[in-house]
């Protein structure tokens, strides 16, 4: 396939309205070209309707959307040249995957040897060679989507949205259509929006996450970038696992549970600060520490094996539940570390993050 | 301890064969009355009227098949049966098709508020809704007045008594028959299927031709079959608004065994339409399956 300079796409103040209801909310985001965006929020948050407002599938009440430069509002979805792909697939079922990839090569009245060509090469792109005369019905859900993601890429869209295409699908398959992604995102190199409400999803897949709820973007960053710096409790909640917990400021110094808190990261602005702990960066420890600073009190109340690790919960003297995450191979935990026993959290200041109350 | 698992194993697999058969047992005790009645009330009278037809004073002849063939009476009785049955199913799919889809894109509350206006007609007895017909398209009916009061028309139109009242009168009867398979074989089209072909390139009229339209096309058959075979075997309406000028076959069946008691006549007759009904069937059960064809599913 030959390939088409990518292009960018750039949302102005995008608001959606229905009735009294702001599903977006003066959204302004700017996509680079080649890019692989994900749109990551929990449902109703806005972000398939931000989708639906670049396919045209929905007029925005007020704003801009551009694509390559060029105003594309008020242009119906047949002209955009985007490749979609559904949540349900949206197949064909009358017809057979050929017909179906081939679908946007007769509608730009494509010649037939050349639709061929293309239909057998976006086949085969996605490992689907010799299935051309099934029918839908036929496929499994691996397969459907990855009909319904050569379909959307066979005619070279200058776009490729997908709203979603992973979550029918288990575990297992999903994660390894993940990886398929990626890999066709870095060969074919089309500016690419994800959407998705499965945060590891996101990390995995993209090259930035825009982070939306109430209609609004709340962070817009690299994946490492948003689960090690997240900058509201939202995201901090919403992106990976994490223990929040209130802290005092009393005199210029900060406080967690009674005792010192440094942190190595950058203060929030606001008062009201609350400390974002992730349960992989904590170590337990079954003896007091001789410096209390960036330390738990607490008592362990259980301790599950999971596979590659073991969870910790333990209930802090201030009655919060802390989880901590503890490498499962090689040594067993500390053996003084015993349910209902007395431990201490220790955690560095690089992992002392830091974010203000909301808005 | 194997042994003796295995033993168990296989007589809890017996005792569930059992239970199995007792279930289908019961299952089918359950359809029996439905099924006495089904086979008492439409296939032994089939079967008797079958018979009728084959016998001539006491012995088994083609007289009576040989007169529908041969009387051109008989056959122009069954080319007007055929062809009312065709218009009639054609404007129904004309004006029915566009009626369910423009339901079909309404929000659901107010699609099923137009279903039930749809279905009015059907809670109103046959004969009581010819008589309107009759009423209204009259010489001096309420279309005609109004169309002269219009100035539209000097002379009455001649709307009833004749083909055009009774395909009038058909048509509306029909009309819901048609609406309501198509209606829910296009509500059963994926939306994301239309807002694919969308983003696919497909203009809205080409989406409709290439995506919509064949989705709906077993919906459609199916309500074109219904109206079709209803249609053929129509009595009351073509009687009544027809004035006599119109003879269709169910019409002919009442003539020979009310008026002649020619029973054999008026079997051989009614065999013959239920042979073509279901030649008619069986030729569109080859282009869709039944169940698509029944269920309008597509």
């Amino acid at each position: 396939m030959d390939r088409r300079a990518p292009v960018g796409i750039r949302f102005e103040a995008v608001s959606k309205h229905y009735g009294g209801v702001r599903a977006l909310d003066r959204v302004s985001l700017e996509v680079e070209p080649g890019e692989f965006l994900t749109l990551l929020g929990p449902s109703g948050s806005g972000k398939t309707t931000l989708l639906m407002v670049l396919a045209g599938f929905s007029r925005p009440t007020s704003g801009r959307v551009l694509v390559g430069g060029e105003d594309v509002t008020r242009t119906p979805p047949h002209r955009r040249d985007f490749g979609v792909v559904f949540q349900s697939y949206a197949l064909f079922p009358h017809m057979t995957v050929a017909q179906n990839v081939g679908y946007p090569l007769r509608m730009r009245n494509r010649p037939r040897a050349e639709i061929a060509r293309k239909v057998a090469d976006a086949l085969a792109l996605v490992r689907l060679e010799g299935l051309g005369d099934r029918r839908p019905d036929q496929l499994s859900g691996g397969q459907k989507q990855r009909v319904a993601l050569a379909r959307a890429i066979v005619f070279e869209p200058r776009v490729l949205l997908m709203d979603e295409p992973l979550s029918a699908l288990d575990k297992k398959l999903r994660e390894a259509m993940q990886i398929e992604i990626r890999r066709l995102h870095e060969r074919l190199g089309i500016t690419t929006i994800y959407v998705t409400h499965d945060q590891r999803e996101a990390l995995t897949l993209s090259d930035r996450v825009a982070v939306i709820d109430g209609g609004r973007i709340r962070q817009l960053d690299p994946p490492r970038l948003l689960y090690e710096e997240p900058r509201s409790r939202f995201v901090a909640e919403f992106v990976g696992e994490s223990t929040i917990l209130p802290v005092e400021r009393r005199d210029g110094a900060l406080f967690c549970a009674g005792r010192p808190l440094r942190t190595a990261r950058p203060l929030p602005p606001g008062d009201a600060l609350h400390l974002v702990l992730r349960p992989e960066r904590l170590r337990l420890e079954p003896d007091p520490p001789a410096d209390p600073s960036n330390t738990l009190a607490g008592a362990l109340e259980d301790l599950v094996f999971q596979g590659e690790s073991l969870l910790a919960e333990v209930r802090l003297d201030t009655g919060a539940l802390l989880a901590v995450r503890l490498p499962a191979g090689g040594a067993d935990p500390p053996g003084a570390l015993s349910r209902g026993g007395r431990v201490w959290v220790r955690f560095s200041p690089e992992d002392a993050v830091l974010v203000a109350e909301e808005p | 301890m194997n042994r003796l698992a295995i033993v168990s194993e296989e007589s809890g697999a017996e005792a569930l064969a059992r239970d199995a058969r007792r279930e289908r047992r019961r299952a089918l005790a359950l359809a029996l009355p439905a099924l006495l009645l089904v086979g008492l009330v439409a296939l032994l009278p089939t079967g008797w009227l079958f018979w009728l037809s084959v016998i001539e004073g006491e012995k088994l002849s083609a007289a009576h098949y040989l007169r529908l063939v041969e009387e051109e009476s008989y056959r122009r009785i069954f080319w007007t049966t055929f062809e009312i049955a065709a218009v009639v199913t054609v404007l129904a799919a004309l004006l029915g098709y566009p009626l369910a889809y423009w339901l079909s894109r309404l929000p659901e509350r107010w699609a099923n508020f137009g279903l039930v206006l749809v279905l009015v007609p059907f809670w109103t007895s046959l004969l009581v809704r010819t008589y309107a017909w009759l009423v209204l398209l009259q010489r001096r009916g309420l279309v005609n007045q109004g169309l002269q009061g219009l100035g539209l028309i000097d002379e009455p139109l001649r709307l009833v008594h004749n083909w055009t009242g009774t395909v009038i009168g058909m048509l509306h009867i029909l009309l819901p028959f048609l609406v309501l398979p198509v209606y829910a074989s296009l509500r059963a089209i994926d939306p994301a299927c239309l807002a694919a072909a969308a983003s696919l390139g497909a203009s809205p009229v080409r989406a409709f031709w290439t995506v919509f339209f064949p989705l709906s096309l077993p919906g459609l058959l199916a309500g074109c079959l219904l109206v079709f075979v209803l249609a053929l075997g129509f009595y009351v309406t073509p009687a009544i608004l027809g004035g006599g000028r119109v003879l269709m076959v169910a019409m002919k069946v009442q003539e020979n065994a009310g008026l002649y008691l020619d029973w054999g006549a008026a079997s051989a007759l009614a065999v013959l339409l239920l042979l073509a009904t279901l030649a008619l069937f069986a030729l569109l059960a080859r282009l869709v399956p039944l169940e698509r064809l029944l269920l309008g599913r597509s």
